[in-house]
């Protein structure tokens, strides 16, 4: 039996093809045959017709026709199929001869060619005798043929052509040998394709035709066989629909067959066979669900089929290959675009191959007694027939049961090692990352007992953390377990270790006595002694490997070992944590490590040490026997109970800000002078299962009971792998004196108060004050900050004073710094004051330099002090929509303080623009006034504006600005000065100007003279119309009702002397002015500008009238009556509230209010 | 033998896997717990259940073994999952610890009894 038993036959796996014979080519001396050789075998391309062509020389031999029984009646058939058959139909018995032969239709020596052809065809119809083999004849023309009918010669000679050679004119075909040689080439093939189509259609028949003379007892293998050769004409013939049908019935004949133990072989061969050809049509029509399904149904029929308990490794080879060929079909159908699934894809199909590999060798494992029972092949090979072939597939050349093969060695495991990545590769591609992991340590498996121990682990080592990462323990258990034997045999000492501290630790499901053993063999590994075998190992493995390690251990002494375990779950578990995420300078920074073993027997150490990312400090995170000496007992770590390793250091004055990082924790196992380990854990300890156990324990409701003092529980600890360095807590203190919200503008004052409550100087004290950095960045262009408060700020000014030198500070002593801060505009700011300074102190014996500073931060709110309101008022106060050109009016301004704190206003000035003029000096009226929240101040100043230019609406008035600061300012604050723009006012003229002179007051019964000025400003005379309408409390003289012309710009004067009869407020005689010119200027308008009313005293015979008599003495009548009466009102107006008699109007504004 | 059963078990997390992400991005509420058949080996089929908090519940049963249909088997996995969620509520079982409850323990075996 070799190998390739189960292969097979090459003739059943290609894709049958018609086949032609081409004879009369001379493909080797003559160039014209040659290139019509090339024409039909190169370049076959899928569109072209399916023949398989061959060249023969014209007297080749076909295979003989036995002689056609006519009755079965006597046959009894020694097998299903022979084993040249398909060989036969394929590539020896044609479908077609064709004759080539060159021949022109005026050809001078016809007659003699043609005979010499008829020969020809003679000669090979001979050879074919029996078969039903088409001959047909291309002659071979130089000369481009007529079209025909045309060439009256050439069909006459053609004819008798057929004629002699006794061919249908069908049959023969003309070749001209010209430059579209290809294009005839082609025709030339479809017509063979349809002779070779009608010759397997014969053949169908005639198979058919043998089966009336069956009989179902005897015959069972041939109505196989004809079912077979009927399918196989059909794929001849590319008639694959029919033959998958015929293969299908032969099928289910196979499984009609009775087995018995000698022929269940060929029936399980052709079995496998017919199914092959039965799945590859079914993909090749697209239907892989019914690939599928028959698959299934063959495996299920043959699984049963063992025979003989001794060819059970036979079976499952059997088995194997089918399962295997399955799955190429299947891959080849995928490569040709059909789409596969992730629970139907070739990979399993390979790995169930796989499978059964596995099983044969087993098998054959079992039959031979082990691989120690190594008989020898049989010399004189049984397998070896004379002939090398044998008659029919499946069928066995010696007697079964007689002497079984040992040949299995040579097989199985390349095998099985190639049908594994096979099937990884598909699971990889259908994504099945566990398949693919479980397939992956089938294949280091089967490398390990193939002895490739390096391959295996490779492969071991690779899947075993996706094993520990999903948590299945028991099969990372399984897998270390061959990992371990691997490296055992390798004497791997680094892999040997870390595989056996995974298998003494808590993640490996081994019994407690295996765990023991393996620790015993680490403990002998440190000791640099070879370690004991692993159990299940080949013996003479063993022996190898053993002299592998004595080789080993003396080689490497001293060799060091570092082994990374935070992958893996190793028998020692560490936990590394700083006792607090930050530690201030002048506090040593303390650290814990943490070491619990699982192992069953304790565990000695010899070195623990922790590296810092500051690798100044590891020095003082160091446990070894050389150093302080510790207890012996230290060093050991006993199962199950949690070691605290404590270290404490000072920190370096230049990692304040820093963070100090645990970047590894080492342990060192053996000792110096046998083989050191170090056990090597990333960051702050923990490995592959410590993440998980934690969140478990948190989760746990369970509440260990108390530990003893000085212990531990290892859930508890959590891992802490960095820690912060800061900076020394600052003993002083800051206060901040000051007075919010600060005022717009101002310059606000802050007091800084430092306070030492060190024990010793604080020295180089700095002060950084201001604007706290990161705010709005409009707010660093608006405040400016300074530590001269007696001068204003300006925008050269910084926002914030960085390190204002203080000198030191000795202890308890207190020290005051005044800041001054103005701000441009309003809403609420962050102020920093930033103390730094720097101590002397001495930690655990080191004198190191702290640098240490306090930082306070305030909020200021920023306010408006005050708002000022301006209006434009008449002499009258009414309100004014406009100014007339030389006419006096009233500014008001209104100040209304909104500040929380006295406002002190020290002056005010009012800077008018050229378009304004004042009517006297204006000076301020406010000055060194204080006002408390919610009060107002006002002024008033008495304007004229002179002509402006014709068309000009609106004129500037100019500017007031206000000088103020809060009251608690001391002096040495400068005052503020805010500057108010005073609104446009619109500006008209009028064509005509009436005001009136008359005195403050009157007394009953004494005359009151009054003068009316009428002044013409238009450049034309003016008609007025004047009359003065009676009053009940006057009686006058003077015009009563008058007409009279004003020249352009003159002024006309009225007297009147009126006599008043009655006291108190009274109402003036109505003046009524028209102008006959202008209408549209109303009596009304003119009456604006004159005075109303009038408060008339009673005459003097009584005290009560010595106060008003007080009030009036400053107004010598005369004066009032001769000096300039414009002066007048505004004089009056700007007395000051409570000593002023108001003349010209009700007494109620009341300048100077408080709200 | 054990460890071929955890192998199974194993590899068939890739198809729950494959199943449960698929059916996520359709409807996550209204999902089916019960996938079905997750693939066929030569000897044993492997039947997957996944609960809305995806713990999931495998089994795998004899090839051979064609009494037990899909109704038979969704219903054992619902008295799975019914026990299991009863398990869960004991307030003195830790989540992810191995379940130690007689209760439990004598519900699968019963199952097993019965389709042995």
């Amino acid at each position: 039996m070799s190998p390739a038993q189960w292969d097979l036959p090459p003739e059943l796996c290609c894709r049958p093809m018609a086949f032609v014979a081409l004879t009369g080519l001379d493909v080797v001396y003559n160039a014209v045959h040659r290139a019509i050789w090339d024409a039909f075998c190169a370049n076959r391309r899928a569109d072209r017709v399916p023949i398989s062509f061959k060249v023969l020389p014209g007297d080749h031999e076909y295979p003989k026709c036995r002689t056609k029984r006519t009755s079965y009646e006597w046959y009894i058939p020694k097998g299903i199929l022979k084993t040249g058959w398909m060989n036969k139909h394929l590539n020896l018995v044609p479908a077609l001869v064709v004759l080539f032969y060159e021949l022109d239709w005026d050809e001078p020596q016809w007659k003699e060619k043609q005979s010499e052809c008829a020969t020809k065809v003679e000669i090979v119809r001979t050879s074919l005798q029996g078969r039903n083999t088409k001959v047909a004849v291309v002659l071979i023309q130089k000369k481009t043929p007529l079209p025909p009918g045309e060439d009256v010669m050439a069909s006459e000679r053609a004819a008798a052509l057929c004629n002699a050679c006794d061919l249908s004119g069908k049959s023969l075909f003309v070749l001209p040998h010209t430059d579209h040689l290809v294009g005839y080439i082609i025709r030339l093939e479809n017509a063979f394709y349809e002779h070779a189509q009608t010759y397997y259609y014969t053949e169908i028949r005639r198979v058919k035709s043998h089966k009336e003379f069956l009989n179902k007892t005897t015959h069972q293998l041939l109505f196989v066989r004809h079912q077979f050769k009927t399918a196989f004409f059909s794929e001849l013939k590319q008639d694959t629909q029919n033959a998958l049908k015929y293969y299908r019935a032969a099928y289910s004949l196979i499984h009609e067959l009775r087995t018995h133990e000698t022929n269940i072989l060929e029936i399980k061969t052709m079995a496998g066979f017919i199914n092959y050809k039965i799945c590859r049509l079914c993909f090749q029509h697209n239907t892989p669900l019914d690939a599928i399904a028959q698959f299934r149904k063959h495996i299920d029929l043959c699984k049963k089929k063992i025979g003989s308990a001794e060819l059970a490794f036979e079976h499952a080879a059997w088995m194997s290959k089918q399962f295997q060929y399955f799955g190429d079909l299947f891959d080849e159908a995928i490569k040709l675009g059909l789409t596969a699934i992730q629970t139907q894809n070739p990979g399993f199909y390979y790995q169930q191959a796989a499978h059964y590999a596995q099983e044969r060798k087993r098998l054959a494992f079992q039959l031979c007694g082990g691989p120690e029972a190594n008989l020898g092949y049989p010399a004189p090979d049984p397998l070896e027939t004379p002939t090398g072939i044998l008659d029919f597939y499946g069928q066995r050349a010696w007697r079964q049961g007689h002497q079984i093969s040992t040949c299995f060695k040579l097989v199985s495991q390349e095998l099985i090692i190639a049908l594994l990545s096979n099937a990884v590769a598909q699971f990889k591609k259908y994504k099945c990352p566990r398949m693919k992991s479980r397939l992956m340590v089938q294949m280091g498996e089967e490398y390990y007992h193939t002895k490739d121990y390096a391959k295996a682990l490779k492969l071991l080592d690779y899947v075993m953390c996706d094993y520990r990462t999903e948590r299945w323990w028991g099969l990372l258990t399984s897998i270390l377990g061959t990992a371990l034997r691997c490296s055992y045999l390798m004497a791997q000492v680094k892999d040997y270790v870390s595989y056996s501290m995974e298998l003494v630790g808590r993640a490996s499901m081994l019994r407690e006595d295996q765990k023991s053993r393996i620790q015993k063999n680490v403990a002998k590994v440190l000791k640099n002694e070879p370690p004991e075998a692993e159990p299940d190992c080949d013996p003479s493995a063993v022996k190898a490997a053993q002299a592998l390690w004595n080789e080993r251990g003396s080689q490497a002494s001293g060799e060091d070992l570092i082994l990374e375990v935070q992958d893996s779950v190793p028998f020692v578990q560490c936990k590394a944590r700083f006792l607090h995420p930050s530690f201030h300078l002048d506090v040593p920074v303390q650290l814990h490590v943490f070491l619990l073993t699982d192992s069953p027997h304790p565990v000695r150490f010899s070195k623990l040490c922790v590296s810092l990312s500051n690798q100044d400090y590891n020095q003082y995170c160091v446990v070894d026997s050389l150093g302080q000496a510790p207890a012996q007992e230290d060093m050991c770590l006993v199962p199950g109970r949690t070691h605290r390793y404590s270290f404490r250091f000072v920190a370096r004055p230049e990692d304040v800000g820093k963070k100090i990082e645990i970047t590894g924790v080492d342990l060192m196992l053996g000792s110096e002078n046998g083989r050191c380990i170090f056990l090597n854990w990333r960051g702050g300890g923990g490995d592959a299962a410590s993440s998980h156990e934690a969140l478990q324990a948190t989760r746990s409701f369970k509440r260990r009971g108390r530990l003893p003092e000085n212990e531990v529980d290892w859930d508890t600890v959590s891992i802490q792998a960095s820690t912060m360095i800061i900076s020394r807590v600052p003993r002083i203190s800051v206060q901040l004196h000051h007075e919010p919200p600060a005022l717009n503008n101002e310059m606000y004052c802050m007091m800084v108060t430092i306070q030492s409550h060190e024990d010793i100087v604080a020295r180089d004290l700095k002060l950084t004050a201001g604007l706290k950095p990161g705010q709005d960045a409009n707010l660093s262009h608006t405040t400016h900050v300074t530590l001269d408060g007696s001068k204003m700020c300006d925008d050269s000014h910084r926002a914030l004073l960085p390190d204002i030198p203080m000198g030191d500070l000795q202890p308890q002593e207190k020290m005051e710094k005044p800041l001054s801060i103005r701000c441009s505009t309003t809403g609420p700011r962050i102020f920093l004051v930033h103390v730094a300074y720097t101590v002397d102190t001495c930690i655990e014996g080191r004198d190191i330099v702290c640098k240490c500073h306090k930082d306070e931060t305030v909020t200021i709110e920023t306010v408006v002090p005050f708002e000022v309101a301006v209006k434009f008022v008449s002499t009258k106060f009414e309100h004014l929509e406009h100014v007339f050109v030389d006419v006096p009016f009233l500014l008001m301004t209104d100040i209304l303080s909104m500040s929380p704190w006295p406002l002190h206003l020290v002056t005010s000035e009012l800077q008018l623009a050229p378009t304004m003029a004042a009517v006297d000096q204006p000076a301020s009226q406010v000055e060194e006034v204080v006002l408390q929240t919610g009060e107002s101040a006002s002024e008033c100043f008495c304007l004229t504006c002179p002509p402006v230019h014709h068309g000009t609406t609106g004129v500037a008035s100019g500017q007031y600005v206000m000088s103020w600061k809060r009251k608690s300012a001391n002096a040495t604050i400068p005052v503020v000065n805010t500057v108010i723009t005073l609104p446009h006012v619109a500006v008209e003229t009028i064509p005509l100007y009436v005001h009136a002179d008359l005195p403050s007051f009157g007394r009953v019964r004494e005359s009151l003279p009054v003068k009316y000025h009428i002044q013409n400003r238009t450049a034309i005379v003016q008609e007025v119309e004047m009359s003065v309408e009676p009053s009940d409390a006057f009686m006058f003289s003077g015009l009563k009702q008058v007409r009279l012309r004003i020249l352009p710009g003159t002024e006309q004067d009225m007297l009147y002397n009126f006599y008043p009869l009655m006291a108190g407020y009274q109402m003036l005689p109505l003046l009524n002015i028209n102008l006959l010119r202008l209408p549209a200027v109303s009596g009304q308008l003119l009456r604006r500008f004159l005075p109303s009313r009038i408060f008339i005293k009673v005459t003097f015979n009584g005290p009560a009238n010595s106060g008003i008599e007080s009030g009036a003495r400053c107004w010598s009548y005369p004066s009032l009556i001769l000096t300039v009466s414009q002066r007048r009102s505004s004089k009056v107006l700007r007395q000051k509230m409570g000593r002023t008699v108001p003349l010209l109007c009700p007494p109620s504004p009341n300048r100077l209010s408080r709200r | 033998i054990e460890l071929k059963f955890h192998y199974t078990v194993h590899t068939s997390l890739d198809v729950v896997e494959e199943k449960v992400s698929a059916v996520g991005k359709v409807i996550v509420d209204q999902r089916e717990l019960y996938l079905g058949l997750l693939y066929p080996t030569e000897d044993y089929k492997v039947y997957g259940y996944v609960t809305n908090s995806k713990v999931k519940f495998v089994i795998v049963v004899d090839s051979s073994n064609t009494s037990l249909r899909d109704n038979e088997i969704r219903s054992m996995f619902r008295k799975l999952h019914n026990s299991f969620t009863d398990v869960m509520c004991n307030p003195f079982y830790n989540p992810g610890d191995p379940i130690q409850s007689k209760v439990f323990d004598s519900m699968v075996s019963s199952m097993m009894v019965q389709t042995c």
